[in-house]
């Protein structure tokens, strides 16, 4: 099964880290991500920029808000990466999404470390992964 | 358990908005910040055995309010209030009590207390003094080593400061649109000034190097409460940008590397990205400012991968855009700087030489003349000028450059001497 794990923390208080705290935090890490990239489990990992840099595309309305989506109502249901020129182009890919799937928003934050972590044999698809699990072949539910 | 780095980070960084808060409640700065010393020692003992609460600024809002309460309360022999450490997190506790602090609460709160540091009447170097005191946390004890003063010249210096601002009143009636707008102009440029102090300090001052994270802290700060402000964006891009800068300034002896011999791999590109794309966001609203400008013409020298790369044509007409905006000689230099570049140093010297009389006591206008001077092949003039910026110098760093460039002169000179 893979899982995405997703990061949070008081954003004031890392930001204001000196840049050797920093640093500190970032080695520690860098040991934990060696053992489960050796052991072939840790896909790519992303390090965001702060909120600071975030944009925000409310799909309803076509609105662009600066700052990060900050309702609470709605639930994170994933997530793209995606390496493009400048802003304007990250909209257009997001204005792309929306069309194709109304409702909700699309927070736009600049990717600061870009890991790939070992690498995905083939193109992964979800699917076949499930697939593979027992319980849920269809035959087994049947 | 909790770590005590973690307890301190998450003081540091609830400070403003805590302080702000009982700012609102006391309506005196000294209490204020009294109840907040009081919230914190009791965080430490707290945190430390329960664990950290799920919001600490609530949390050092609501105990500091109590404990101030508390005081006054047992002065005058009443019952006293149930003790914080019987919890870990207030939440239930609070709700009721301290009406749930929504951002635009906040964001006046904090306005407001980063506002009656710039009081008109406080000369610039105060208004730092206060900020970084009461907004920031610093100590007196580091403050005076950033200015350079006795612990007990800039204690007093800033109980000065205190009370000017109280005799003038804290302007406590939630602010108009107008007014909101007039308070964060003042804001930022204080913001902008404890910055400078910190980017204009060598590489050994550490003292005053912290000033510019500080100041970033409080732009950040600045921009999560008016997200939407291209002028904010642009203030924080343009310390964002500048700061990125910090490791590759100075070389090891501690003098001034001019932009075009930095080693640009010691640049903070974590920065830089940041910087770039605020600018770009802020870009977007199409409602220009002078931090957005310049933190725009930070961002093409920032992108450039080689100074020879730098896009001269966009940096002048930006400092055109800056000249329109805000009219200053300064502006005109250093759009001279860019224009030397696209147009060649005759072109640039004819445009600084008619503000002579406006910046003849400004070291940069001197040594910028001296270095378009020295590009036309007229060293005895350039030598003349170096010899005015030197005597203008603000730092070591500063004079030592100049020193460095008279150096190559001599030296040039004795080479044709030779030959």
């Amino acid at each position: 099964m893979m899982y995405a794990v997703l990061c949070y923390n008081d954003e004031q208080m890392v930001c204001g880290w000196s840049k050797e705290q920093d640093e500190k935090v970032m080695e520690a890490l860098h040991v934990a991500h060696e053992k489960w990239e050796k052991a072939g489990k840790l896909k790519p990992s992303v390090r965001l920029l702060p909120t600071s840099a975030a944009t925000t595309l409310h799909k309803a309305k076509d609105m662009v808000i600066d700052g990060p989506y900050a309702e609470t109502k709605e639930a994170l249901l994933g997530l793209y990466l995606i390496d493009v020129e400048n802003l304007d182009e990250a909209l257009e890919f997001s204005r792309d999404l929306a069309r194709a799937n109304p409702g909700g928003a699309y927070e736009m934050r600049p990717i600061h470390i870009y890991s790939p972590g070992t690498p995905i044999p083939g193109a992964y698809v979800a699917e076949r992964q499930y697939a593979n699990t027992p319980s849920l072949k269809p035959e087994a539910v049947k | 358990m909790t770590d005590i780095a973690w307890i301190d980070a998450a003081l540091v960084a609830s400070r403003p908005q805590a302080v702000a808060a009982l700012l609102r409640y006391f309506r005196d700065l000294d209490a204020a910040e009294e109840a907040y010393q009081e919230a914190c020692l009791r965080a430490l003992k707290n945190w430390a055995v329960n664990g950290p609460p799920r919001d600490p600024t609530s949390w050092l809002i609501m105990v500091g309010r109590n404990a101030a309460l508390d005081g006054v309360r047992k002065r005058s022999k009443q019952v006293a209030m149930p003790d914080e450490e019987q919890v870990s997190d207030l939440e239930d506790v609070e709700t009721p009590m301290a009406e749930r602090l929504d951002e635009s609460q906040y964001r006046d709160d904090v306005l407001r207390l980063l506002f009656i540091c710039c009081h008109p009447d406080l000369p610039a170097t105060q208004q730092i003094a206060l900020a970084l005191r009461i907004v920031s946390g610093l100590s007196v004890k580091q403050i005076a080593r950033a200015f350079l003063v006795g612990e007990a010249a800039m204690e007093q210096r800033i109980t000065r400061a205190k009370a000017k601002v109280a005799e003038a009143g804290v302007p406590f009636e939630t602010p108009g649109a107008v007014e909101r707008s007039e308070r964060l102009g003042a804001v930022m440029a204080m913001v902008y000034l404890v910055f400078n102090e910190g980017y204009s300090a060598g590489p050994k001052d550490e003292a005053r190097g912290g000033l510019a994270d500080e100041a970033i802290r409080l732009g950040r700060l600045l921009l999560r409460m008016f997200s939407a402000e291209p002028e904010v964006m642009g203030l924080l891009a343009l310390m964002l940008l500048q700061h990125s800068r910090a490791d590759a300034r100075f070389d090891a002896k501690g003098d001034i590397v001019l932009l075009e011999d930095q080693d640009r791999a010691r640049w903070r590109h974590k920065l830089i990205q940041e910087g770039v794309v605020i600018v770009e966001k802020a870009v977007r609203h199409q409602k220009t400012g002078p931090y957005l400008v310049q933190a725009a013409i930070a961002a093409i020298h920032a992108r450039a991968p080689r100074f020879e790369e730098t896009d001269w044509a966009s940096i002048d007409a930006l400092y055109a855009t800056l000249e329109r905006l805000t009219p200053s000689p300064v502006i005109t230099l250093n759009r001279a700087v860019a224009v030397s570049k696209t147009k060649g140093p005759q072109a640039a010297l004819d445009m600084i030489e008619p503000l002579e009389a406006k910046l003849s006591g400004y070291f940069h206008f001197h040594g910028a003349r001296g270095g378009l001077l020295l590009q036309l092949g007229r060293g005895n003039d350039a030598r003349q000028s170096f010899d005015k910026a030197i005597s203008l110098a603000n730092t070591a760093a500063e004079a030592a450059h100049i020193r460095m460039h008279i150096d190559r002169l001599i030296a040039d000179s004795e080479k044709a001497k030779r030959a």
